[in-house]
């Protein structure tokens, strides 16, 4: 395997030692971080020795795919999310959307198909807008249907799944009516004090320049660290489930489902490539795969935790299983009607 | 982790995006068409380090006091970040292949083949045209395809290609089984060009069932494993 054994990049600017100033301090964090890298790079062969097992070697390597390949969707969200926390006035929004919950939260869930990304991007955007006075109802159906209705996701769909179109239509609808339903469940049973408010005060900062930089200076840091979270339990599981169980869970339509929509949970597949996993599935009936592809999106391992990371710990436990159990019912009932 | 650590791991963090972004080492862990955004997400995360320290020392010299106990999941960030550095794991090979069932599936047409004596061909096309045509394609000319090499339990060897769409935890194996003049000594994860030709012969993955079709084999040459170890034209 090919190695890297230059130095870690720009390692000069991260010996920021202990200030000056407060020179009895205990051990604050530069320093912690100074001596974590160092030692890991002493430590490099043996690390290297315990890796080198194939079994942790491909674990490493989807783990590290999974964090690689999510970064720049979440960088992409927390930019947006930043800029709405900033530069857009709440006003807005009150102008944007219907003024009845129950109105807003189509509007919202139809309105996640300008998002063009995949699920990382959507839980930082959704936070901005529940911080900028958007009725948690409809920023809920924003984060539950941007993932999986935006124009880039639909298009891969059409990819994977050739001539038959009833798929992408039975994605579309399936998941816009699971946000929609989420929505609508939210404004009637959901309590504001299961949603923790983001701890950070988004207006800290004398310029709007540094009140950008440092939202999105703190959600890559919170959002990023859930992320890797999400991506260790993605790769263990991945590693450790066996692989020939799908086939004996193929035979039964109901266990089908289920065992289709408990993948998707755990996979944690990106929303723009998990339509040709969904496609290479073929012992699973149409249905089956149409679960895979709307359970997917809303709800997984990396956005739990990410979710649990935005909205607080209540709040995930809440949802998250809410969420699932509706995504399988609409999406049965739209596959059998539509596929 | 304050803000000056927390602007510390950004920077890294941008910086091994960057370096990934900038050689070959992003082909191992996600598709070629995520470079672009590789390389402007690690130089966001670089300017927010930037800025970060930038503000920081403003508000010191405004204030002088700076407790600002940041996220403590952050200090997972540096999970993947050593992983990159340190150890940059190799792209997935033989150990996956083996776990997971092959992934071919019927193709819409058959194109033509393409000019020369032997035909090239990729694992994903051979597979699909001797698993789906029975050959019929092949017009029994011989062929030569490269991909890296599997032994199952038994010993027997796969000539396999990982097929990925969007990152490497959605890669999947083509498998193609080998018989015929193979060389003494197999090594997993070696990459071999095999010049040989089709044989009716199938078998099943016992992973899923699918079909893997044999190629009979007249000659292998070792090659160096080309620079995107995963095939990302099958279904795109």
């Amino acid at each position: 395997m090919a190695i890297t054994d230059d130095a870690p990049p720009g390692a000069g600017p991260r010996r920021t030692g202990p200030s000056p100033d407060h020179p009895g301090r205990r051990l604050n964090s530069p320093l912690v971080l100074t001596l974590a890298l160092l030692l890991a790079v002493l430590a490099q062969s043996p690390i290297r020795g315990l890796l080198g097992t194939p079994a942790m070697q491909s674990w490493m390597t989807v783990f590290v795919a999974v964090t690689v390949q999510a970064l720049p969707f979440l960088v992409l969200g927390v930019l947006l999310s930043a800029a709405i926390a900033v530069f857009v006035p709440a006003s807005f929004f009150a102008r944007a959307l219907p003024r009845r919950p129950a109105l807003a939260v189509p509007v919202a869930g139809l309105a996640g198909a300008v998002l063009p990304g995949c699920e990382c991007a959507s839980v930082p955007v959704a936070g901005a807008l529940v911080r900028r006075g958007v009725t948690p109802a409809a920023a809920l159906a924003f984060l539950l249907s941007a993932p999986a209705v935006n124009p880039v996701v639909l298009t891969a769909t059409a990819v994977a799944f050739p001539g038959q179109p009833e798929m992408v239509l039975a994605r579309f609808l399936a998941s816009l009516l699971v946000a929609c339903a989420m929505g609508w469940l939210w404004q009637r049973l959901g309590r504001a004090d299961w949603l923790r408010p983001p701890a950070h005060g988004t207006h800290e900062g004398a310029t709007k320049g540094e009140a950008f930089w440092g939202a999105v200076r703190h959600d890559v840091m919170h959002a990023g660290g859930f992320l890797v979270l999400g991506a260790t339990a993605a790769a263990t599981l991945k590693a450790a489930v066996p692989a020939d169980w799908l086939r004996t869970a193929a035979g039964s339509p109901l266990v089908a489902v289920l065992a289709l929509a408990a993948l998707a949970v755990l996979l944690s597949l990106c929303s723009e490539a998990d339509a040709f996993v969904a496609a290479s599935l073929t012992a699973f009936s149409p249905t089956a795969k149409l679960v895979f592809l709307v359970v997917g999106p809303m709800i997984d391992l990396k956005l739990f935790a990410m979710q649990a990371g935005t909205f607080g710990r209540a709040f995930a436990l809440r949802f998250a299983p809410a969420t699932f159990a509706l995504a399988v019912t609409g999406a049965v009932l739209t596959g059998t009607v539509l596929l | 982790m304050n803000r000056q650590a927390q602007a510390a791991v950004l920077f890294l963090l941008g910086a091994a995006l960057l370096h990934a972004g900038a050689t070959d080492l992003y082909l191992r862990y996600v598709k070629t068409g995520l470079r672009p955004l590789l390389l402007a997400s690690g130089a966001v995360l670089i300017a927010t380090a930037v800025a970060t320290a930038w503000y920081e020392r403003r508000r010191d010299r405004r204030s002088g006091s700076h407790e600002h106990p940041g996220p403590r999941v952050s200090w997972l960030l540096l999970l993947p970040l050593l992983a990159l550095i340190l150890s940059a794991p190799p792209a997935l090979g033989s150990y996956s292949a083996l776990r997971t069932g092959t992934a071919l599936q019927k193709p819409y047409a058959y194109g033509p083949l393409p000019a020369g004596d032997p035909v090239p061909l990729s694992v994903v096309e051979y597979a699909s045209r001797a698993a789906y045509d029975h050959g019929r394609s092949l017009h029994g000319r011989p062929v030569r395809v490269t991909g890296f090499l599997a032994l199952d339990r038994s010993g027997a060897p796969y000539l396999v290609r990982m097929a990925l769409n969007c990152c490497a935890a959605d890669a999947q194996p083509v498998k193609v089984a080998l018989t015929g003049d193979l060389p003494p000594v197999l090594r997993p994860d070696a990459w071999l060009e095999v010049t040989g030709t089709y044989t009716p012969r199938l078998t099943r993955d016992p992973v899923n069932d699918g079909p893997i079709p044999y190629l009979k084999v007249t000659s292998t040459r070792p090659v160096q494993a080309p620079r995107d170890p995963y095939d990302e034209t099958w279904n795109n």
